[in-house]
């Protein structure tokens, strides 16, 4: 938990740099890091119970309560078939904004938040097809980082459209 | 001061007439059809009934006579408020029982001069 | 004191109103044959009402218009007077014209002078028909003697049973000595010995000398109520002065008060005497107005009048107020205190913290949380009204356009309660009137016309309303001639709009009437409206975030249905469970709840299980199955069949069991998520999990063709 208030305090400092570099939030799915931009996280929650929809993908969890809005969660390991990994009072949320017809508000299941990164657009490197667990479709770029390890940023539009949904 | 019970099926009738009461220091309730005004008779008593006469349920002069029956209210001044100032209403108003009437349209002054005349 | 009673005008003016709204739904429910006593009354009331209160809030021509259309209805009640079509025709436009001139009044706006003074002319001549005596009379004025004498010389002899109005002598002779001086002198020789004496009775009169320059009007106005139930004199003392002539008194009265009715006591010529005279003044009740009408039409004239530019609209009156039913603000009140109770748990939290407490202070956050969403949802609710309010003028309109046309027309409204947005409300309005005109200017045919097709002479115009998902549907059916695709095809492809060559589906072809510059009227009709096209009707529902679509037969009539999304859209939810997931059906859908036999079903290859339910068979609908879930309960006498209704038929749903009922607030699942089959919303409980909403008629797709269910999840997340 306290590392979310961490996380979160992170990403009021990380909006305020302006220095032409993109700000990302990188969380990992098993040995793996990932990276969203961090205007489009709106915020990050513990797991909170969710009510199943009936004859959805196996990766939506479901729907909960967002202060008064009914917002999908996506568990993000069964989307790339990753195998599933118990839900705990670890587990993180990570809400996001995701753009497509209309603004639509998608929470992702993921297993830890790591840190919030700048990123100059150079930085960002196209990808290969390197057999990874997640298709290409969904990945922008790719990025290396500090301590050498690769952040895959994600395109959270295709990634978690209303298609893609169910 | 006194306790008054106005009665009248409008509601800015009642309004303006339980907000000029209390004004003056009176303790007001009211009733929008004479039934209704029977029955807070029945549970309280008052020291003046105000009533219009067309009303639902049960007109002014109906709850007039009906107030007249009960003990508590043979003496209690009662005033009509009534629209016309003929003969005739003024007559059926005493047959009823009527104390006095006042004579609509009236304002606040005319409404707190008139009450004065029945309240001891 | 000076109480301003302005405070009270718009109570007034509200409540006026809804009268004429009453008087106008009561006149068009009059029966020329049988009339209903009730309801004249009603409408006598009503009149009654807005005259007294206009009177007393000053506002005097409506109070005077009033007067004559309550003085027919009056002799309508008594049976005086004939209930005719025309004298009904002639009260509905005198409400329009009472709600203009009230509409004006409130405003602040000018008034249609023209029309007022026309409409009341037509009432008074219809008044005069039967009586020569009109209301407004010109009466005798005796000259009132002023007081300048002395004082007054009273012999106040009350009868015995003057006691028993309330009236008290006491207070009078109080009332008196406010006046001036006062000396009394008190006979008692009627007191009959105490063993007699009625304490319920006045057996005492007095002779009373009042000095002072009093008016007699006022010694007459404390004696007025008594006047029958005692013997009373009263003499002035002193010789009398010449009053005033009967002109200049009216002049006078006319120059104090704008009001042109004015009451006068009249009196006898006084008798000559020689040292005083005595005037015996007698309370006369003679009709109150005693006015000149040449007088009132001058006093009128010197009124700043200004003509009025535009027509005014029958709109409703903006409307600052809302009228709230006390169970919405009574479950407010409930919510404000929940919410003082959240409080003071999260500071008691706050001011010993200590990082244990953290799951405690979470709680007291969703706890918040709750109560805030309760309170604006509650809120929200405040500003909900039945649709009623926007059906109200149909039928008025209705009755109006069959006059009119000479098409007979019956108006069927269902759903009238279902609620919606206030601020929606008042812009649907506009359109849905349009629509409802083109249904009865191009729909419904000429009485002749649908006999000659084998319908009823009547025409059925129906308006329905109801709640789906997190919309409100509002549909209009006529079963008139249906919408003609040859006279629309023709007419679009003259003004360009398709191509000659284009294959349209008839449906399209329907479509094609809200394109903008679109009319197939010979000649844009009064009725129908000049230059509104269905395409502005379109336009305002769109920008509403709705839709209008129209489904129609030739020959048989039209349905539009308007689809509005709701600011919130509350229901009646009944809770079940079927594997161990909750769910909410709208109760408006459930017929019954039974509990079954395995014995009682019929199993139909190819279709299924049925239930037979009185006089039909009900297909049972597993929901463990189309929502493939992993069951709880497979035997059917173990659980609970809930036969439901959705778009006019019947089916069983399996459960397993029933929970509460409860009001449940509509959230949209498709913001964020997507359309789910079998599901039409959802809904925050009260522990801040969501729940599912069903939708009946999804549910029968569902079960019709699983194919539907577009992913089919045997093995569901934990």
């Amino acid at each position: 938990m306290s590392e979310i208030q961490q996380v979160n305090e992170t990403l009021e400092l990380i909006t305020s740099i302006d220095d032409g570099s993109e700000q990302y939030l990188s969380f990992f799915l098993g040995e793996e890091e990932y990276g969203v931009e961090i205007l489009r996280v709106q915020e990050i929650k513990g797991w909170a119970q969710v009510t199943h929809i009936p004859n959805s993908p196996p990766y939506l969890c479901g729907v909960l309560n967002l202060r008064g809005t009914i917002v999908p969660i996506v568990d993000l390991r069964l989307r790339f078939d990753m195998p599933k990994k118990q839900y705990t009072a670890t587990t993180v949320v990570v809400v996001l904004k995701v753009e497509g017809v209309t603004q639509r508000t998608v929470g992702i299941v993921v297993d830890s938040v790591s840190d919030a990164h700048n990123v100059v657009p150079e930085e960002i490197k196209a990808t290969p097809d390197f057999g990874s667990n997640v298709s290409t479709e969904f990945i922008s770029g790719l990025v290396t980082l500090e301590d050498n390890n690769m952040m895959m940023i994600l395109n959270i539009d295709r990634l978690l459209s209303v298609e893609a949904l169910g | 001061m006194a306790k008054i019970l106005a009665v009248d099926d409008s509601a800015s009738m009642r309004q303006m007439v339980s907000f000029t009461l209390k004004a003056a220091g009176h303790t007001v309730m009211d009733a929008e059809d004479g039934n209704q005004a029977l029955n807070i008779a029945k549970t309280q008593s008052f020291d003046l009934v105000l009533t219009d006469v067309n009303m639902p349920i049960m007109d002014g002069l109906t709850l007039t006579k009906e107030l007249r029956t009960l003990a508590d209210y043979r003496f209690t001044p009662i005033l009509i408020l009534t629209t016309e100032a003929g003969k005739d209403k003024k007559q059926e108003g005493r047959a009823a029982g009527a104390t006095g009437w006042l004579v609509k349209p009236f304002n606040p002054d005319q409404l707190l001069a008139t009450i004065k005349k029945v309240l001891d | 004191m000076s109480i301003d009673i302005s405070q009270f005008h718009d109570v007034f003016f509200e409540e006026s109103f809804e009268g004429l709204d009453a008087m106008e739904a009561g006149l068009l429910d009059l029966n020329v044959g049988a009339v209903d006593l009730e309801t004249i009354n009603t409408i006598f009331r009503a009149a009654h009402s807005i005259k007294g209160g206009a009177g007393t809030f000053g506002f005097i021509p409506v109070s005077e218009f009033t007067h004559v259309m309550e003085a027919i209805l009056d002799e309508m009640r008594n049976g005086e007077r004939e209930v005719s079509t025309l004298s009904i025709n002639l009260l509905l436009e005198s409400v329009d014209v009472l709600r203009e001139m009230l509409t004006a009044v409130q405003q602040k706006t000018a008034t249609d002078d023209g029309r007022i003074a026309d409409t009341r002319q037509k009432l008074e001549a219809m008044k005069a028909d039967e009586f020569e005596e009109p209301e407004l009379v010109k009466v005798q004025v005796e000259a009132v003697t002023e007081s300048k004498d002395l004082g007054w010389k009273i012999n106040f002899n009350p009868h015995q049973h003057l006691l028993q109005t309330g009236n008290d002598p006491v207070r009078m002779l109080r009332e008196l000595g406010s006046l001036g001086e006062l000396t009394t002198e008190v006979n008692d020789s009627k007191l009959p010995p105490f063993s007699d004496f009625e304490p319920e009775d006045s057996y005492l009169s007095w002779t009373l000398t009042l000095l002072g320059d009093i008016p007699k009007e006022e010694v007459d106005e404390i004696f007025e109520w008594v006047d029958e139930d005692c013997d009373l004199t009263i003499e002035s003392i002193k010789a009398p002065v010449k009053g005033p002539t009967r002109v200049e008194i009216m002049v006078a009265a006319l120059d104090k008060h704008d009001v042109v009715s004015v009451e006068f006591t009249p009196e006898p010529e006084p008798e000559p005497e020689p040292e005083f005279s005595t005037t015996e003044s007698v309370v006369d009740e003679t009709p109150v107005v005693a006015v000149d009408i040449e007088e009132t039409q001058s006093i009128e004239a010197t009124l700043p009048v200004e003509k009025t530019t535009t027509k005014s609209k029958i709109a409703t009156p903006a409307a600052s107020s809302i009228r709230v039913s006390t169970d919405k603000v009574d479950s407010l009140i409930n919510l404000v205190s929940e919410l003082v109770i959240t409080q003071s748990m999260l500071s008691q939290i706050g001011e010993h913290f200590t990082p244990k407490m953290l799951p405690q202070l979470i709680d007291g956050l969703a706890q918040l949380e709750r109560n805030s969403r309760e309170m604006q949802e509650g809120i929200l609710r405040i500003r909900m009204l039945p649709i009623s309010f926007a059906f109200n003028r149909f039928p008025r309109l209705v009755h109006d356009m069959s006059d009119k046309t000479g098409k007979k027309v019956e108006l069927k409204l269902t759903g009238e309660q279902t609620e919606l947005d206030k601020s929606v409300m008042e812009k649907i309005g506009d359109p849905l009137v349009h629509l409802v005109r083109n249904s009865l200017d191009h729909g419904i045919e000429m009485p002749e016309v649908r006999l000659a097709a084998g319908k009823a002479e009547t025409g059925l115009l129906q308006l329905k309303s109801y709640h789906q998902g997190g919309n409100i549907i509002i549909e209009i059916h006529d079963d008139g001639a249906g919408l003609n695709e040859d006279k629309i095809l023709a007419k679009a492809i003259e003004k360009g709009l398709v191509d000659a060559s284009d294959e349209l589906s008839p449906e399209k072809i329907h479509d094609l009437i809200f394109l903008p510059g679109f009319s197939t009227a010979e000649e844009l009709t009064d009725i129908s409206g000049r230059g509104v096209g269905m395409d502005v009707v379109r336009k305002n529902i769109d920008s509403l975030g709705g839709s209008v679509e129209v489904v129609s037969n030739r020959g048989e009539g039209s349905v539009f249905t308007i689809r509005l999304p709701l600011t919130l859209a509350i229901i009646d939810g009944q809770t079940i469970r079927v594997a161990g997931e909750n769910y909410i059906i709208p109760l408006v859908s459930i017929i019954e709840t039974l509990e079954i036999k395995t014995s009682e079903i019929k199993l139909v290859s190819g279709k299924g299980e049925l239930y037979p339910l009185r006089d039909e068979y009900v297909p049972i609908i597993r929901l463990y199955d189309v929502f493939n879930l992993d069951p709880h309960i497979t035997d059917l006498e173990e659980g609970l069949l809930v036969i439901v209704e959705g778009e006019g038929q019947r089916v069983g749903l399996f459960i397993d069991d029933l929970l509460g009922q409860q009001q449940v607030v509509i959230k949209s699942l498709e913001t964020n998520y997507r359309k789910v089959k079998g599901v039409s919303g959802a809904t925050i409980l009260g522990d801040g999990t969501v729940a599912l909403i069903l939708d009946v008629p999804g549910l029968m797709a569902l079960y019709r063709d699983p194919s539907l269910a577009l992913f089919v999840n045997h093995n569901r997340a934990a």
